[in-house]
């Protein structure tokens, strides 16, 4: 009954779309960063370019540190890594067994002695074997010694998010997980400009950083990207626009589904949106999430992981703790369903910009 | 009849000498401790694995498809035979279509099996009914041979409503339980323990039966392979670790993946008996697995099996193996050293099959398959709510609230959704 409801609506002639044009499309359009003028020259990098340009600038700068994991010598699935090897030697870049456990345990040894370890995971759906080392030991090196011991030079890279026809293990986004234990920082750049400054900070910060790449960015994203060798703070939240109804907070792909929202809002509802890109997902930066929503008065968050425990949870609980008197309408979040990543079903499953609109709606219509 | 070479009198002094060991230097009195049972030497010597013998390819078919050992041929009817090479092509047809049909934009994601047809198909022969296998990802040849059609697996790859998998997962990861096959789980090495533990439960109710556990040579550096193995020899599991040496994980060649003698090696560190042979050679596949399955399910303990053979496609059709390994090692085991060219010639000189026969059975097998894929092109995908269903037993009250959320949600803005594309939303 209410299918026919439903393809009454929308009845579309067979052949009108494709299978495959719904399947591959993304759904969400990419906004460039315009460059910050300080940062001097640019050039036009996507996202899997502006990351090898950042693994060049550390390791040139840096002649201790290594980059490995599962096929990263000839250039890594995603060629992030592409052409390094060449330039630094095998030594320093080079292929691993294929064991995310050992990938990640070998880092923490190898940033324990002193040396910069870059260790990439081929999926964010693959880090699990490693969640031991990464859990029990990454983030809790530091703290078990007394200092006297820290794997601060980890930075553990992993392809991260929906792809458009990943499914089950190429499509998760497990930044909750890793969110849920002290000692790891958790960063997601939303672009290639992001990810140079952002993957750069990582690997020179003093803790061991998980850093997740939106994979479905890592061609369809280009942008000026500065040349220079700099770095994006960590636990530092961006505001991308303005607004003063609505406060829109996510990370990686998300973002770009939220600008976009906040446009629709803008032109067909008046509704004035706020869009805070989150960058590092822990320690999060709360004061700039608070402070915008003791001015709008109305929040949501969207993640494509699950609703349930979803990082998600965390900033509705703080933004209710922090804001509550300031509050106008219940914090809603906009995610991914309670179950694994589906196949096919994959544009039914995403937090896309029409569940995000009508989320709009529903904030602003509250009372 | 074929023996398996296990009795070699006097085997400890054998191996001992294999190792380095003068004979002499060994004195014949147990060592007391209760971490191995040997004896003591009054030699200092290290093991080195260079110095150790390598673990040969057993072989029954030469590249021509001549037989090198008539003893060693299995002995097949005709019929029993021809099945099976009509298998291995059929397999390699419904690969090229969908590799093909993947690159047009028509599937999303495909992998082949080419060249390792002999491995899968002769294996699969060797098994009973009811033997579980438990799967990697590039098994579509023993899914074939068990009586999957490529029609279902054409429906699985577009993920329609006739999906065993309800279009749930990627292209090629099947699942069979009309075949009496596990499902297909991206994560490398992850069915290893569990075909160990389904084994171990296995022999309390069926000592005829065992399990069969697909990987490839870079799956069995993950930890969960170490742990399968350890774990079906304390315990005394009736499994067979089938190991597809295909030379790559992904772009990873086998110099970057282990530094030891192969997989087969590592049986033999767990107390694990362990062969090695040639994967592209039917009968020498047939004969080992076969004679494994009797060790195995005779004596109520694991086997590993190492297949020497070579991935001929790229790893998927996300990948170029061009970037990583010359046309001209490929174009080698692509048309000069194929299993399914060294069958074919065995079959041709007993006049068992001919090019007037092969003509035909090709273009009938091409026939059916894209038959097949037209159809499976043609069915609606599943109902969009079938999401929500199966990840637990029952559905529970949050999942159902996001359910009737998805439905409300399109109720209203069903336009923007390629509903048109499932089946009814009910």
């Amino acid at each position: 009954m209410l299918c026919r409801k439903l393809l009454g609506r929308c009845a579309l002639r067979k052949g009108e779309v494709t299978l495959q044009n719904v399947r591959t499309a993304a759904h969400f359009t990419y906004l460039p960063q315009t460059p910050n003028p300080a940062l001097g020259d640019t050039t036009k990098l996507n996202m899997f370019q502006s990351i090898n340009n950042a693994m060049d600038i550390a390791m040139e700068k840096d002649s201790s540190a290594v980059l490995f994991g599962e096929d990263v010598a000839f250039g890594g699935v995603f060629r992030c890594s592409l052409g390094l090897q060449d330039k630094y030697g095998s030594a320093r870049v080079f292929n691993t067994p294929l064991t995310e456990q050992g990938i990640i345990g070998f880092g923490i040894g190898v940033a324990a002695a002193g040396t910069t370890a870059i260790a990439e995971i081929q999926f964010a759906d693959y880090i699990f074997p490693g969640f031991d080392q990464l859990v029990n030991e990454a983030a809790k090196y530091r703290y078990r010694s007394g200092n006297e011991y820290n794997c601060g030079g980890l930075t553990v890279r992993a392809p991260w998010g929906a792809v458009g026809h990943g499914a089950l293990y190429h499509s998760q986004s497990p930044e909750a997980f890793f969110a849920h234990c002290p000692g790891l920082k958790v960063v997601i750049p939303r672009g290639p400009t992001q990810a140079k400054g952002l993957l750069l900070s990582c690997i020179r910060d003093q803790n061991p950083c998980i850093f997740f790449e939106p994979k479905i960015l890592y061609r369809i994203a280009a942008e000026e990207v500065p040349v220079t060798d700099y770095t994006i703070p960590l636990s530092q939240a961006e505001v991308l626009r303005e607004g003063s109804d609505v406060t829109m907070i996510g990370w990686g792909t998300v973002v770009h589904v939220l600008l976009e929202v906040a446009q629709m809002a803008h032109d067909e509802l008046g509704v004035s949106c706020e869009v805070i890109d989150l960058q590092t997902i822990m320690p999060y930066d709360s004061e700039t999430i608070e402070k915008s929503v003791k001015k709008t008065g109305k929040a949501m968050v969207v993640h494509e992981a699950p609703l349930t425990q979803g990082f998600g949870a965390e900033l509705a609980a703080r933004l209710q703790e922090e804001c509550f008197l300031h509050l106008e309408a219940p914090i809603q979040r906009v995610t991914g369903w309670d179950t694994p990543f589906p196949y096919i079903y994959e544009p039914f499953y995403l937090p896309d910009k029409w569940r995000c609109f009508d989320t709009v709606k529903k904030l602003v219509d509250y009372m | 009849m074929i023996q398996v070479a296990r009795k070699v009198k006097n085997f400890g002094a054998f191996y001992q000498r294999a190792l380095g060991f003068h004979h002499d230097s060994v004195r014949d009195e147990p060592a007391p401790y209760p971490g191995v049972k040997t004896e003591f030497t009054k030699e200092m010597r290290f093991i080195l694995p260079e110095e150790v013998p390598t673990i040969p390819i057993y072989r029954v078919l030469n590249s021509q498809g001549k037989v090198i050992n008539p003893d060693h041929d299995p002995g097949f009817e005709k019929e029993d035979l021809v099945e099976m090479y009509k298998v291995m092509v059929k397999t390699s047809i419904m690969d090229r279509i969908l590799y093909q049909s993947q690159r047009q934009g028509r599937i999303s994601f495909y992998m082949t099996n080419f060249g390792e047809e002999a491995t899968q198909i002769g294996s699969a022969r060797a098994l009973k009914f009811k033997d579980v296998v438990f799967p990697q990802y590039r098994e579509a040849g023993v899914f074939l041979w068990r009586g999957y059609t490529p029609l279902e697996c054409m429906h699985q790859c577009f993920g329609t409503s006739k999906d065993f998998g309800k279009g749930k997962q990627m292209p090629v990861h099947y699942t069979g339980a009309k075949v009496n096959i596990q499902a297909v789980s991206s994560p490398l090495g992850t069915q290893i323990p569990q075909a160990a533990g389904y084994a171990y439960a296995l022999k309390q109710r069926d000592r005829d039966a065992c399990a069969v556990c697909y990987f490839g040579e870079g799956a069995a550096s993950e930890g969960d392979c170490h742990s399968a193995m350890n774990m079906a020899a304390t315990l005394d599991c009736p499994i067979m670790f089938f190991c597809r040496n295909n030379g790559y994980a992904i772009s990873t060649a086998t110099k970057d993946q282990y530094r030891g003698d192969g997989i087969a090696s590592r049986g033999i560190g767990y107390g694990i008996p362990a062969i090695r042979f040639d994967g592209n050679d039917l009968f020498a596949v047939y004969n080992a697995t076969k004679a494994a399955r009797k060790l195995c399910v005779e004596e109520q303990r694991p086997v590993v099996l190492e297949a020497m053979t070579y991935r001929v496609g790229h790893h998927s059709t996300s990948d170029d193996s061009t970037a990583y390994r010359s046309v001209d090692e490929v174009k080698h085991w692509d048309t000069v050293d194929t299993p399914i060219n060294r069958i074919r010639n065995y079959l041709t000189g007993r006049a068992w099959w001919d090019e007037t026969q092969e003509k035909e059975f090709r273009s009938n097998a091409r026939g059916e398959i894209l038959r097949g894929f037209k159809e499976a092109e043609n069915t609606k995908l599943p109902n969009p709510l079938l999401i929500f269903d199966e990840v637990w037993d029952e559905l529970p009250v949050q999942l159902q609230a996001q359910k009737d959320e998805l439905i409300k949600h399109c109720m209203k803005y069903g336009e923007n959704y390629p509903l048109q594309n499932h089946e009814e939303m009910k």
